[in-house]
């Protein structure tokens, strides 16, 4: 967090950053766009598709309120089942318990699937910081790793990069032939390098899509099988989760991951679904349960449906604010709607901004597999934004001096008639140009509405109809 | 039976100051349709603008100013989407659930091609309106009261989409085919200056699509939406022109220079 704390409460500026280069953010939109069009296509083969929304949500709403019990079940099977469960408050123990496993094991490079959990709680630097080599193997997540960023999306992480940036930063890295663009020849030399690292990996980490109560089993998707590999060959696996990702019974499982890969990517389903009952023969599962302000969240009757998100990823494809700002100008782990309302509820005062990134329009919403109300809940996250004072004084004193006018007819109708008239007689350079521009952002790109000369409550008068 | 309900008439704060011949255009259709139509002139603002801000302190006295005027009416009909949904679903804070007044004026509230549609069931609107016409669905009346289907449910789901249903039944129209249905404009209210950048993107990238299909005209039911294009369409000297489907579907000229 403390990276978007230091740079303050600044979508707007990154964002304005990211579309000076307007065609790579046209690119963007529309790459992200195409995505979405190819969910709207997967999802038109599923009639039921509404009714599996609505029984998602119903699962994890369920789940969520007997979250306790649940999670006791889930020990309790998973130990049977030979795994050993950790439970984590925050980061820090999170970070601290792997760190531990990793030692005691006497581990020194391990491999790590994608895991939104560990971006989270910053796993990665922490690892290094005590001399562990971590290498990502996610595609996307290994270039990203490369080039020291953040992923910008939770399940495209270098969806912000186009062919030439992977080319060029893997001639950097694993000495492929400078200028080489093609996707082929890129994706065969970084999977000659991670065969490599797979080979060499003393310990795998993995996150979780699913944890089962029933089974105690943890279930993985993945398109690439690199959490297959990643956590079959090396005799430690480490899989990594938030609380939230329990569901009560394997019945349950067929509706999420049939929402899923259609929701993140328009497949009908991941290309490796896999499921871990224990540990492999001779080795060591264990599996961390992370809380890290998921029981705050759950506590809340405004927020607690942002626990059903599945990390699909949809509500950033459909975003019309994320496709052109870029996953970074969030400056949070989980960018777009959903991480707009997450991500201030861990630090309200760095995330001010995020809940403003957004027009209401309601898509996220709509596309969201388990229906979280995500356009409500930044609306929300805006209430409680202005309450704790985090809003800015030049929108809220502007509100102010606006209720005021709008309490009094009188008023509203003096200050219409009047600024009308002022507007038509100041010449446009005043209104358009130099400080008015910089007062008043909307003249930048945009001409001013019309002024006309009377109100629709003077033609009303006139007309003798009241 | 129609003739003896009384009517209000409510009127975003922005349009009877900016825009007062799309208020006109809409108690014209209003009263075509035999409606004997009043306009509560103590009317200034719903509030959405401050709740939309996180300011709901600034809100609440507004929302209360509208129930109290709006409440002897049978029906209140607004040519917005936006100010509707705002209403019916974000005024539940400022009043308590068995306020009878709160209660009737959230039922009774209706968007201009709702009311058309779902309580007057007016099938065909005697207008002509020979043009190349692209419809903006705005965000509010789509998802926030449903007056149309929106992309992201699918096929599976259907609605009718109003606005469409009505201007479809214009003689001579030509509705154009949109690449992106129902894309949000970036208007987004104090979005529009607080992210400037994104507001003035997202509001190419849908003119754009308007004159890929070929609309001469871009219509939608919230002139803020039309008002955050028109200010583009201006400032690029474009040719497309903008209007209310109020004015539309009062039988306006579109050489009158769109929106005055």
């Amino acid at each position: 967090m403390s990276e978007a704390a230091a740079t303050g409460h600044d979508h707007p500026q990154r964002a304005t950053a990211f579309i000076k280069d307007h065609t790579r953010a046209q690119w963007h939109d529309q790459a992200l766009w195409f995505v979405r069009t190819k969910r709207d296509r997967a999802i038109d083969l599923v009639p039921e598709w509404q009714t599996l929304r609505e029984t998602a949500a119903a699962i994890k709403a369920h789940t969520v309120a007997r979250l306790p019990e649940y999670l006791e079940q889930f020990e309790a099977n998973a130990t049977a089942a030979g795994a050993t469960v950790h439970w984590a408050r925050n980061a820090e123990e999170h970070n601290r318990i792997v760190l531990q496993l990793l030692q005691k094991n006497g581990v020194k490079r391990i491999v790590k699937s994608k895991s939104m959990l560990t971006e989270e709680c910053h796993l990665n630097p922490f690892l290094e910081k005590h001399g562990i080599e971590v290498t990502d193997t996610d595609l996307g997540e290994r270039i990203v790793q490369f080039r020291k960023e953040p992923p910008s999306h939770i399940v495209l992480p270098a969806i912000h990069l186009k062919k030439e940036d992977v080319g060029d930063t893997f001639a950097e890295h694993i000495g492929t032939p400078k200028g080489l663009a093609d996707p082929q020849q890129l994706t065969e030399a970084a999977r000659l390098h991670l065969r490599e690292k797979f080979m060499q990996a003393e310990a795998g980490i993995s996150g979780v899509n699913f944890a089962i109560a029933e089974s105690g089993g943890v279930v993985v998707c993945t398109n690439e099988g690199n959490a297959d590999l990643g956590c079959s060959l090396p005799k430690l696996h480490i899989a990594c989760m938030g609380i939230e990702k329990l569901i009560p019974r394997v019945a349950d499982l067929g509706v999420f991951t049939r929402l899923l890969a259609r929701s993140a990517t328009g497949q009908p389903v991941t290309t490796y679904t896999s499921h871990f009952h224990g540990p492999q023969a001779g080795g060591e599962l264990h599996i961390v349960m992370v809380d890290n302000g998921r029981s705050q969240i759950r506590t809340s009757d405004d927020y607690r449906r942002s626990l059903n998100c599945i990390r699909c990823g949809a509500c950033m494809n459909t975003c019309p604010v994320y496709r052109r700002s870029g996953g970074h100008s969030y400056g949070s782990t989980v960018p777009g709607p959903i991480g707009s309302i997450l991500s201030p509820s861990s630090d309200p005062s760095a995330h001010r901004s995020l809940p403003f990134a957004c027009t209401l329009c309601g898509s996220c919403t709509d596309v969201c597999p388990v229906k979280i109300d995500l356009h409500h809940q930044l609306l929300t996250w805006r209430k409680d934004l202005a309450s704790k004072g985090f809003v800015a004084w030049t929108k809220r004193a502007s509100m102010v001096v606006a209720s005021f006018v709008m309490a009094r007819p009188w008023l509203f109708r003096f200050a219409g008639t009047w600024g009308k008239r002022l507007g038509r007689w100041l010449p446009r350079a005043l209104l358009m140009k130099g400080p008015a521009a910089w007062m008043n952002p909307w003249v930048r790109s945009r001409e001013l509405p019309p002024l006309p000369a009377e109100s629709f409550r003077a033609m009303m008068e006139k007309r003798g109809k009241q | 039976m129609t003739a003896a309900r009384r009517i209000g008439l409510f009127v975003p704060c922005y349009v009877d100051q900016l825009y007062p011949d799309v208020a006109m255009a809409t108690l014209e259709v209003l009263e075509k349709q035999g409606l004997s139509v009043e306009f509560p002139s103590q009317q200034t603002c719903c509030g959405q603008p401050m709740a939309n801000t996180g300011c709901d302190g600034q809100a609440e006295p507004l929302a209360r100013r509208m129930v109290s005027l709006f409440a002897g009416y049978e029906h209140i009909v607004c040519p917005s989407g936006s100010c509707v949904a705002m209403v019916r679903h974000h005024y539940k804070s400022f009043f308590s659930a068995d306020d009878a007044a709160y209660q009737h004026v959230r039922k009774n509230t209706f968007e201009l091609t709702e009311y058309l549609t779902d309580v007057l069931k007016v099938e065909r609107i005697p207008v002509r309106f020979p043009h190349r016409v692209g419809l903006h669905s705005s965000c509010h009346g789509l998802r926030e009261l449903r007056l149309g289907h929106s992309s992201e449910l699918g096929r599976g789901v259907p609605t009718q989409d109003r606005a469409r249903h009505l201007l479809s039944g214009l003689q001579d129209i030509t509705l154009v085919d949109l690449t992106r249905p129902d894309e949000c404009c970036g208007f987004g209210g104090t979005f529009a200056v607080a992210e400037e950048a994104v507001s003035t993107m997202m509001g190419c990238d849908r003119i754009a699509d308007h004159e890929r299909a070929g609309a001469e005209v871009i219509t939608a039911g919230d002139m803020s939406c039309l008002m955050h294009m028109e200010g583009l369409i201006k400032r690029q000297k474009k040719p497309t022109r903008i209007m209310h489907i109020a004015q539309i579907l009062a039988g306006r000229p579109v050489a009158a220079g769109g929106p005055r």
